[in-house]
């Protein structure tokens, strides 16, 4: 897909298969605006973007799917919860929006998950940072996405909690079984959770394979 | 000292029901308007801007004279309203209701539009992503966070409701027990030889009046305001 943005250019074309891909690269590489593209929150110029079998957005076809019916989780870098209501609240709008019925058994599985059991009464607004993230992560689970995109879900947190948050997010590749597109500038957090990472510099990939590029990148910043 | 005649208890009663009235069916428009000041852009929005602030600055002589030539008997709105819904404003209570939330209208947009104005759109974006339609967005997000200021431009307008005398006497004159507000009835005693304690006892309630919706709004907007937060 492409995008003109003033004067930046993105063109990138990767493919995620399940398991955790990460889009790795420094700030302004575009990762970001791949992510709001494939939610649906910004529209490419050119190009189209697949999920399964199902075309999201096709430039030359004419199709665009709108966010609400792309079935996309998104785990934004500021947690975005919604400040009127409870954390329980919070969790149950996908439901709520989609017109499920509810499934209890699916509540508590995710809560456990996260261990926000004890947060659920509470407003978010009287939250810590970590709590405020893994319910955000939560609430994106619990519409039961065909994707998940975790877009720097660390970076507003400090070094402990950064180590808190890890291991939930490691249980969600290994337990949850949805495919994630990871977002992040810092490779030792990607070593940890990615599967795949795909690099990018200035709006294009610059390679796509193993976690090993992940070192090579170290070695690049060194040299 | 509170002892209202009847003739007074009339007026009091009155007026109550034109400024609920005039604010209940001002609050959807307000609402929309404000939604559109505050969120789109499109061509002829200055006018509209305009437009919607002009009872605001003309005398409300003027606005009572305007409604009366459009919405009166005789008007083309008036007529029309009249022939095919059965809809009379001239010289009804309706008619008072209609300037009332006109001239109150100014002061309901401008706090909707600014609470509107101050939501964080990246909620509304968050909310897309988990489902929510454009409608059930506005539905379920917009409007709640919003509260405050829809309450405060509520109150604002029911009180100038309340109070509104020149547009109203203009367009719908000043009958007891149809048109005739407090304001309109202090008015009238004051004409008449000896009619001050009765004027005196309706201003008295007045203060009232607008103390109590004072104090009710307050509590309305804390408590909004405190869900909005997260408290």
């Amino acid at each position: 897909m492409e995008k003109e943005l003033g004067t930046f250019k993105l063109a990138v074309r990767f493919e995620a298969a399940g398991g955790v891909t990460a889009l790795f690269g420094p700030s302004g590489a575009g990762k970001t605006t791949i992510v709001n593209m494939i939610a649906g929150l910004l529209q490419p110029d050119r190009g189209s973007i697949v999920l399964g079998d199902k075309v999201l957005f096709d430039a030359a076809a004419g199709i665009n799917v709108p966010p609400h019916r792309r079935h996309i989780g998104y785990v934004f870098q500021e947690d975005r919860l919604f400040p009127h209501l409870s954390v329980r609240q919070n969790l149950d709008y996908g439901r709520r929006m989609s017109g499920r019925p509810r499934d209890a058994d699916d509540f508590a599985r995710i809560v456990a998950l996260l261990d926000i059991g004890h947060l659920l009464e509470r407003r978010p607004r009287l939250l810590s940072g970590g709590e405020r993230q893994r319910v955000a992560v939560g609430r994106a689970l619990l519409m039961r996405p065909g994707l998940l995109l975790l877009d720097e879900p660390l970076a507003s947190l400090d070094a402990g909690r950064k180590r808190e948050i890890l291991p939930y997010l490691v249980r969600l590749r290994d337990d949850a079984r949805v495919p994630m597109v990871f977002v992040s500038h810092t490779a030792a957090e990607l070593r940890r959770i990615a599967t795949k990472v795909v690099r990018l510099d200035a709006g294009r990939v610059v390679a796509a394979g193993g976690l090993e590029l992940l070192d090579r990148v170290d070695a690049d910043a060194l040299g | 000292m509170l002892d209202l005649s009847p003739a007074e208890w009339t007026a009091v009663l009155l007026s109550l029901r034109i400024a609920l009235v005039a604010t209940a069916f001002a609050l959807p428009f307000g609402i929309a308007i404000g939604w559109l000041l505050a969120r789109k852009e499109f061509w002829g929005k200055t006018l509209l801007d305009g437009l919607v602030y002009l009872p605001l600055v003309l005398p409300p002589v003027v606005t009572g004279y305007l409604l009366l030539i459009s919405f009166g008997k005789k008007g083309p709105i008036g007529a029309f309203l009249a022939d095919h819904f059965g809809i009379v404003f001239s010289f009804r209570w309706t008619g008072a209701a209609l300037s009332c939330g006109i001239m109150g209208f100014p002061l309901m947009v401008r706090p909707i539009r600014l609470a509107l104005e101050a939501i964080d759109r990246r909620l509304e974006e968050a909310a897309g992503t988990l489902g929510a339609g454009r409608f059930l967005v506005f539905l379920t997000i917009t409007l709640p966070l919003a509260l405050p200021g829809i309450i405060a431009g509520a109150v604002l307008c029911f009180a100038r409701a309340l109070g509104e005398f020149g547009a109203t006497i203009t367009f719908v004159s000043n009958i007891p027990g149809e048109t005739q507000t407090i304001s309109a009835a202090i008015y009238t005693l004051m004409q008449i030889p000896g009619g001050d304690a009765a004027a005196g006892r309706l201003v008295l309630f007045a203060i009232i009046l607008a103390l109590a919706a004072l104090v009710v709004s307050e509590w309305f907007a804390r408590r909004a305001g405190m869900r909005v937060q997260g408290n």
